[in-house]
């Protein structure tokens, strides 16, 4: 297989300005993140007085130990709704794809060291992508429940939408995904249906709260005076109402059921055995990765150099290089696992189009899994192109992305602009994963464009009535257009809107795709012994 | 007198394989015989054939001559080495032994008789001349005579079993009021342990050391004394480290000893291997103890300052060939000090340990030699002597061997059970040990508050050794991605591990700095803190950073605890991360509620009864059978609801136990 010859100078002073720039934005990022998980923090004492343990104690204590964990949508609602600043990203969850007992779920935690694991908004956004998540990849589903319910200030717009998630609930049961839920604290009215649907119930004695309706609510109603306990404690569901299977004596026992449960599981001994094959580090390191992106994104580079730091052995097969050298594509692999590479060097141009439309068809054909790096302002514009059919073509290539039947995993390393951000299955397209880098940019155009295209159709206006615009109204028009949409257009804001899964720092984006390759190929070979209607609780 | 050509050893552990090598290497073939328990020892498969003669316990296998004998028999063996212990000091088996015209290796029935009575040896030695200590060792055993013997003696003075060894029987009396109470007392013990209840007095000779005598005799009248072993180190009265020569030896007393011990040895007309013991009090002066007629356990010491392999010369003696050396021609040189590993717990006061052998692997280092009956997966069982195995150093001079010994102490890996290493090791590394002056009452007077002896927690250092090795097993266990181990692309927290040693409980917590094949982790216990990065750990060795300081460290895991050499000798660690919790470690409510309809039968408890968890409270009787109620809690009842007779109702509430 052809090697990938790097051309980057790696003691150049731009490469090294721009790695301080990569550096600058992972370091934004990660310092976020740490704001939360500080943020997190301050309810220890809080939480130790009441013998429980914090939301991110539990997860690790759920997890295998050392075992890789992919955190998903870390930052998702991040200065959204009720993150005024910034401090409460998460949507309430924390969440992630690791392994309990050697079996690879998908795990949820309320986050009830913030806001009491209140769901906003976003919360539900994230919920239901990690639902599709699980269905996606056949993955059960373990969640650590402590959750006030919905955030009421956002009410309105959670309310209808949420029974989404219970619907989710009923299906995966129906189709064959264990769904496994430790009931920590609170989990009352419309957050008592998490568990309630749930395959395997614990139950925290004198800790977990399920009810419709508690005691305030309920003399309300109907006058009736009953205490918690009654109403909704862990022995009254564990010995009367049948709710709960499993009762636990704290916080870490009932994570020790919820693993024991899952070991319980004949999961993997389900799965037919797959040969792993040996394979060869990149010649590259990942850390050279810093320096590649021009700190100005106008500047353009070479794909294939990240490649050549994420492939087996910097290995490339570059597949019609000589038709179209701006759409890059070609085979590659990750940990052994042989994969369709799609990549930006510059837009996308109608032979770009055509050239990835048949790659994709081959890659379905051979059921190889497919690698989009997003870095493109979008299709080539101009005469020139749009004789040469570039909606056709363009159109042609979102119709084999959004068709074709395998793996899709998207990176959006740099630009992910107008029909760029379609065409290389950006989250309208459903990839099966997309993660972004910091850097990255996520929108329609960019935003000094969509100001001069205001200023120009404002001036054919005011021209058209034979008046002249007055230019100071242009310049503003111009530049607030652009100022919005930029601030619209970053990596943390499509995080927080859930454009993507998370974001990454750059050098771990080959074990990312190792990771996710991993989880694909198991999901796609994982037989699940699908039922009607779910189990019931009767 | 033919020569023998099979040898069948009637003993086990150590010494069994001690034995078996030697007549291996001088052609002879070799007869194991084992218990149930022992099928799967070193002994067993290291012996040309082998033979099982009954269960576990010593007096329905190695300790039945007829089955031993009948071993011999049908697997033709025609010489028996009796090794030491079980039968080897036993008339009668030497006897039968000559019955069943097979040879044994050993002296004559009529001398282990004598000199397996102290009282009637004692008699022996005064009339050869040989110095033994002032006392009484009469026939008369009644309490006036003994009375009247112990003023004559003087106090203070030993009381001790005829019959006896290892301590037993044996009473030190510093008054004349304590006597009768304490010659009542031994006189029973010396009875029920020996089947005899003579004794005889001794006056105490205080301080003493423990100083024997190596003698050899053959069938033509030959004797020789090959030096002396110095066995002072001694905890209740069993040796614990011995050595060769006696670090105040002179070359004029070891002669005077040399030749008492040949001297008494004669009188018996020995044969063969034997040991005669003194004590050497501190003018010099030495007294006859006892005379034990077989090989030593200490015997390696000997063969190392003399070149000498004493299995060798008891075969060549059985055979009937002259002894390989006169006295002339023994040398002694350079110094040997020999320890015993012992499967025992020196924290609690050396409670013998039972368990599986994980991990053995003996410090083979230059001028170490390591006798034992060990092998990986091997159980320690209740049955037998805990000792494992000799540790033996040799050196050109005492501090030499005695530095070598250390090393080879602490490097022997044994995992899987407690033994006493640390207290081997710190020992040998007392100061008065390393100036050669411990006498018997060494460990009283000098060693009591050494840490081995004192149960101690783990340190931090192995507490995060421990978990860092649970978290790699974890890490690169095959259920996962291994190639991504420790890896996480967001929120990191860290990893908390409860781990249990004994009954007490840690909190460790790692944070991991670097994943991967060696992770570099920081380490939180309390209010420690410490940085580690584990380099390697191949299942059996892990190498270490701890705080910048690299070290390799033998470890073990099973199931889920993992066996350590630390700091204060093995330890095991048991991960406890993940067991159920009590009820009573809950905020269990203690409602006690029927468990399903039915009559109160009976009510075993009242308001303000103090009850223990899983303590009977009352008897409900349902469907004909009775179901006992038992508390769920430690706590003191309250507001008990029923009485003897009442019908409830499933989950009725019938008492309440408040915790304390």
């Amino acid at each position: 297989m052809p090697v990938i010859q790097s051309e980057i100078d790696v003691h150049s002073p731009d490469f090294a300005k721009n790695r301080q720039a990569m550096l600058t934005a992972v370091a934004s990022f990660r310092e976020v993140e740490q704001q939360c998980l500080h943020k997190a923090c301050e309810a220890k004492a809080k939480f130790d007085k009441r013998g429980q343990l914090l939301p991110r104690e539990r997860l690790n204590l759920l997890l295998d130990a050392g075992a890789p964990f992919l955190e998903l949508s870390s930052l998702a609602g991040y200065k959204l709704h009720d993150d005024k600043d910034g401090t409460q990203a998460g949507g309430g969850i924390i969440s992630g794809i690791g392994y309990i007992a050697g079996v690879r779920c998908l795990i949820n935690a309320s986050n009830s060291a913030i806001k009491g694991g209140t769901i906003s908004p976003s919360g539900l956004k994230k919920t239901l992508r990690l639902q599709q998540i699980a269905f996606d990849n056949k993955l059960p589903v373990v969640t650590l429940a402590e959750s006030g319910g919905a955030n009421l200030n956002y009410a309105a717009e959670i309310f209808v939408e949420g029974a989404r998630g219970f619907a989710n609930q009923a299906r995966m049961s129906a189709m064959g995904l264990p769904q496994i839920t430790v009931v920590h604290g609170s989990s009352t009215a419309g957050g008592a249906y998490q568990p309630g649907l749930s395959d395997y119930v614990v139950v925290v004695r004198g800790k977990a709260k399920m009810f419709l309706a508690g005691p305030p609510l309920l003399k309300a109603a109907t006058g009736e005076v009953a205490t918690d306990e009654q109403l909704g404690g862990a022995e009254m569901h564990a010995q009367v109402a049948g709710t709960a299977e499993y009762l636990a004596e704290n916080d870490a026992d009932g994570v020790r059921i919820a693993r024991e449960i899952v070991a319980m599981l004949p999961w993997n001994a389900q799965l037919p055995t797959r040969v792993k094959p040996g394979y060869r580090e990149p010649l590259y390191p990942a850390d050279e990765l810093l320096g590649l992106v021009p700190a100005d994104a106008k500047k353009p580079y070479d794909v294939r150099e990240i490649i050549a730091r994420i492939a087996d052995g910097s290995e490339f097969l570059d597949f019609k290089n000589e038709f179209d050298n701006q759409t890059i594509c070609g085979h590659l692999r990750i940990e052994g696992q042989s994969c369709g590479f799609i990549g930006n060097n510059g837009p996308i141009t109608p032979q770009g189009a055509a050239k990835a439309a048949q790659f994709i068809q081959l890659c379905d054909q051979s059921n190889t899994p497919i690698l989009f790096f997003h870095n493109t302002t979008g299709f080539m514009v101009g005469t020139e192109s749009e004789q040469q059919g570039v909606i056709k073509h363009g159109s042609k290539m979102i119709q084999a992305v959004a068709n074709a039947r395998v793996a899709k995993l998207t990176i959006v390393v740099g630009g992910s602009y107008g029909a760029g951000n379609y065409a290389m299955c950006g989250r309208g397209l459903d990839p099966r994963f997309i993660f972004a880098w910091p850097n990255s940019k996520t929108a329609v155009m960019g935003g000094a464009q969509a100001g001069k295209v205001l200023r120009i159709v404002t001036e054919e206006k005011h021209a058209k009535q034979g008046k002249q615009a007055d230019p100071q109204m242009l310049d503003m028009l111009e530049n607030v257009t652009a100022q919005k949409l930029d601030s619209q257009s970053g990596a943390l804001y499509g995080t927080a809107s859930l454009w993507d899964d998370g974001l990454i720092d750059p050098r771990d984006t080959r074990k990312l795709l190792g990771y996710l390759l991993d989880i694909c190929a198991e999901a796609d070979m994982r037989p699940l012994k699908a039922n009607s209607f779910g189990v019931a609780r009767f | 007198m033919p020569a023998f050509t099979k040898i069948l050893i009637a003993n086990r552990g150590e010494i069994a394989c001690r034995v078996i090598h030697t007549a291996h290497n001088l052609g002879y073939r070799t007869v194991a015989v084992y218990s149930q328990a022992d099928a799967e020892s070193r002994h067993v498969q290291l012996a040309d054939e082998a033979l099982c003669i009954g269960p576990a316990p010593v007096n329905q296998s190695y300790l039945l001559i007829d089955a031993i004998i009948a071993a011999a028999r049908k697997t033709g063996a025609d010489a028996i080495h009796p090794g030491y212990g079980f039968l080897s000091e036993n008339a009668e088996f030497a006897r039968a032994c000559q019955a069943a015209g097979i040879q044994f290796i050993g002296p004559s029935a009529e001398a282990i008789r004598l000199m397996g009575s102290k009282r009637l040896s004692k008699i022996a030695m005064l009339q050869s001349g040989v110095p033994c200590i002032p006392g009484y060792e009469g026939a008369e055993q009644d309490d006036d005579t003994l009375s009247h013997e112990a003023e004559r003696i003087g106090y203070p003075l030993m009381i001790k079993a005829s019959a006896g060894g290892g301590g037993r029987g044996m009473r030190l009396v510093h008054h004349a009021s304590e006597l009768l109470a304490q010659i009542r007392t031994a006189r029973s013990e010396a009875q029920n342990a020996f089947g005899s209840g003579e004794l005889i007095l001794e006056r105490a000779v205080t301080q003493p050391r423990h100083v024997e005598i190596q003698v050899f005799g053959d069938q033509h009248g030959h004797m020789v004394y090959l030096g002396e072993r110095d066995c002072s180190v001694q905890r209740r009265h069993q040796k614990v480290v011995e050595e060769a020569p006696c670090p105040l030896m002179t070359p004029e007393l070891r002669q005077a000893m040399g030749e008492a011990a040949v001297k008494a040895a004669a009188s018996v007309d020995y044969v063969g291997a034997g040991t005669v013991e003194f004590l050497l009090d501190q003018s010099g002066a030495f007294y006859f103890l006892e005379m034990n007629t077989r090989l030593q356990v200490e015997h390696p010491v000997t063969e190392l300052v003399t070149g000498q392999d004493l299995v060798a010369w008891q075969i060549r003696v059985a055979e009937g060939q002259p002894l390989p050396l006169s006295q002339d021609e023994i040398r002694l040189s350079g110094h040997a000090i020999e320890v015993r590993l012992y499967a025992e717990d020196s924290s609690h006061d050396f409670m013998p340990q039972t368990g599986h052998v994980l991990r053995w692997e003996p410090a083979l280092l230059d001028g170490i030699r390591i006798d034992h009956g060990l092998i990986e997966g091997q159980a320690i069982t209740p049955f037998y002597d805990p000792m494992l195995a000799k540790i033996i150093a040799y050196g050109a001079t005492r501090d030499e061997a005695r530095r070598k010994l250390v090393r080879a102490v602490e490097d022997c890996v044994l995992l899987g059970v407690k033994a006493n290493q640390r207290f081997l090791a710190n020992l040998l590394q007392h100061p008065e040990f390393a100036a050669g002056n411990a006498t018997t009452a060494f460990i009283a007077e000098h060693f009591a508050a050494d840490p081995s002896l004192i149960p101690q927690p783990p340190s931090p250092a192995e507490l995060a050794s421990a978990a860092a090795l649970l978290y790699q097993i974890s890490a690169q266990s095959s259920a996962h991605q291994t190639g991504l181990a420790g890896w996480r692309n967001a929120g990191n927290a860290p990893w908390r591990f409860l781990l249990k040693h004994g009954e007490q409980q840690f909190a460790v917590e790692l944070s991991v700095l670097e994943a991967g094949l060696q992770p570099r982790l920081d380490v939180k216990i309390g209010e420690q803190q410490l940085q580690l990065r584990l380099l390697g750990a191949d299942g059996r060795w892990a190498t270490l950073e701890l705080d910048g300081v690299r070290r390799r460290l033998a470890y073990q895991q099973s199931a889920s605890s993992v066996w350590l050499y630390g700091d204060n000798g093995n330890l095991e660690l048991i991960d406890v991360s993940h067991v159920p919790a009590s009820a009573a470690v809950g905020t269990g409510s203690g409602m006690i509620k029927a468990p399903m309809d039915g009559a109160i039968v009976e009510v075993l408890v009242e308001d303000g009864s103090k009850v223990s968890k899983g303590q009977l409270l009352l008897v409900l009787e349902a469907m004909k059978m009775e179901h006992p109620v038992k508390a769920s809690i430690d706590g003191i009842i309250r507001r008990v609801q029923v009485s003897k007779g009442d019908q409830v109702r499933n989950r009725q509430q019938l008492l309440e136990v408040q915790a304390e």
